[in-house]
């Protein structure tokens, strides 16, 4: 997939390494990378993804990083209907009518 | 200039110093004491004037609404001549949807006074949208930094419709994975940038929560002409409960008891890649509760004005289970549907409710609006992805915090578990002498200490003497 200039895009670049990181970290965090993930307009003429490229970001900073996605969508929705919850209705309703 | 870690957080204090507007310094006194009040009051805004500003951006003067269904079951399920009324204070018609909006209304105001050209907020929650959409109105740029996601690029469905949200107000958002560094980024960028640090702990933010505890004071005298016996609030860094407790005794309700709730979390670990996508509560929790109530000075300001020990009569915990109960009972008995988060204190307030007299009044104390990612079947089929158990049954004895999630099978099961706030100021007492390295105090340090924790000097002592023991 190729990006345009001024698409918006998603970049991520890792802002310290294992070894660059705070000290006081559980285990499983210390061995790994702090990232980052940004989104602006793509400032490059073209580019592929995973490719270096520069952003300009919504307040017009600008910031490199690899192109990890065109476009980036919104992925969090309401969820499923959760079965765990659904019996709070009938149970209220065996409370009998609060207006008794 | 180097971006390493170890410069940048090296150079702390100066970055502080020039982001935030506050010379911290004029307020220190010997070793750790400093002089707290001096410092609230040089924030510089009465009531009147925290109210004028907030009024500029459509902050404040939010509904109080009494639960009137909500209060039948609780009296149904309270024995004779118990069951108090439960209010709740509406926060969600703030601009973005939360009482954060007070406490960004006044930093933001304060960044375009002192002529700087934007803001910076390191917050996963709703507080960066309240920058955000305060920073939009007073035509500052604004940087939200959120730690998102875990090492798979996971991220909260909760955390990420807050991404979306700080991005409709216009914000550069800096989505950071897993881990204490956030603060250190967000040096990087105030540094980088000249913004404005709109702390959350910073005098500014917590005044700005003021008008909160004021509105909760006159609002009740007016509606049933007293103040309330109880304030429920949903602690996590202590920013609610202090500003909203400074609110209502500035009003005159000094006899009103002040409590914190929080979401039992206890066990993850909160800089854990693992732990991350194990909690359905982003804020509102122990994680926050416990550590910033026993050493409040962890936060990005060098003194932080948020100190929960000087106002809390009591701190209490529910499950995750409860408050996702609760949040479908607002809805399906009120009309009202809200952010779980926000339903912590309501939670709480049902059980404490059912203990107190029927003419007694609890205010809880905030609601945040709900929406994709925010809503308990979000936050549930996320768990349910992330191999968390949910169940029916008893959610106090059955909770298990990242690993399992207990909905109760009766509105009769929401209880709490009481912390006695002696053990968090002896717990208080440990961490100063852990940090500071300390094995003698000075006279004024023991006076702070028992203005700090509200204590007598004697007990202070006392404590001090045990911890050194230990």
């Amino acid at each position: 997939m190729q990006a345009k200039k001024g698409d918006w895009v998603q970049i991520h670049f890792i802002a310290l390494n294992p070894e660059e990181r705070s000290e006081h970290l559980p285990d499983d965090t210390k061995k790994l990378p702090l990232e980052i993930r940004i989104k602006g307009f793509l400032e490059d003429k073209e580019a592929e993804l995973n490719e270096i490229v520069t952003i300009k970001t919504p307040i017009g900073r600008l910031i490199k990083g690899r192109l990890e996605k065109i476009n980036p969508r919104y992925e969090h929705n309401f969820g499923e209907p959760i079965p765990e919850l659904l019996h709070i209705n009938s149970d209220i309703l065996k409370i009998g009518d609060v207006d008794e | 200039m180097s971006k390493s870690y170890e410069s940048i957080m090296q150079r702390q204090v100066e970055i502080i110093k020039k982001s935030v507007g506050v010379d911290y310094n004029q307020y220190e006194i010997e070793g750790i004491a400093f002089d707290y009040e001096r410092m609230m009051q040089d924030a510089g805004y009465s009531i009147e004037e925290i109210q004028k500003i907030q009024q500029e951006t459509g902050v404040g003067q939010t509904p109080l609404i009494e639960l009137k269904n909500i209060n039948k079951l609780v009296k149904k399920l309270s024995e004779k001549g118990k069951g108090a009324r439960i209010f709740i204070k509406d926060e969600q018609t703030n601009p973005s949807g939360s009482f954060k909006d007070r406490r960004a209304s006044i930093s933001v105001y304060k960044a375009k006074e002192m002529g700087y050209k934007g803001v910076i907020a390191a917050t996963s929650g709703n507080y960066g949208a309240a920058v955000a959409s305060q920073a939009a109105k007073r035509g500052l740029k604004s940087i939200i930094v959120q730690e998102c996601f875990d090492s798979k690029g996971i991220g909260q469905p909760e955390i990420l419709e807050k991404e979306r949200a700080c991005a409709a107000y216009g914000s550069e958002v800096v989505q950071v994975s897993v881990g204490p560094e956030l603060f250190y980024y967000t040096l990087l960028l105030l540094d980088e940038t000249g913004f404005f640090n709109a702390s959350l702990y910073s005098p500014f933010g917590i005044a700005g929560i003021e008008t909160l505890g004021w509105e909760i004071a006159s609002q009740t005298k007016k509606m049933i002409g007293k103040f309330p016996e109880v304030v429920v609030s949903t602690h996590a860094g202590g920013g609610l409960t202090t500003g909203t407790a400074r609110g209502l005794r500035k009003a005159g309700a000094t006899n009103t008891k002040i409590i914190g709730a929080s979401v039992d979390l206890r066990g993850l670990h909160m800089a854990s890649d693992r732990d991350f996508n194990r909690k359905s509560f982003t804020t509102g929790h122990t994680g926050f509760g416990i550590p910033f109530a026993v050493f409040p000075d962890r936060s990005d300001v060098p003194r932080n004005a948020a100190r929960v020990l000087r106002y809390m009569d009591r701190y209490v915990l529910v499950t995750q289970g409860e408050v996702f109960y609760i949040t479908e009972l607002l809805a399906k008995l009120e009309g009202i549907q809200r952010g779980p988060a926000g339903n912590t204190s309501l939670a709480a307030a049902f059980a404490i409710a059912k203990e107190m007299n029927e003419d007694e009044v609890i205010v809880v104390n905030e609601t945040e609006y709900t929406g994709a990612g925010k809503l308990p079947s979000a936050q549930l089929t996320f768990a349910k992805q992330n191999g968390i158990e949910i169940k029916i049954g008893d959610p106090i004895k059955e909770d298990k915090p990242g690993k399992r999630i207990v909905i109760p099978k009766h509105p009769s099961q929401i209880g709490y578990i009481e912390i006695p706030m002696f053990q968090l100021k002896e717990s208080y007492v440990k961490e100063i002498v852990k940090r500071w390295n300390k094995n003698t105090f000075t006279q004024k340090e023991i006076d702070f200490i028992a203005e700090d924790i509200r204590e007598n000097k004697k007990i202070v002592k006392d404590l001090i003497d045990k911890v050194l023991l230990d």
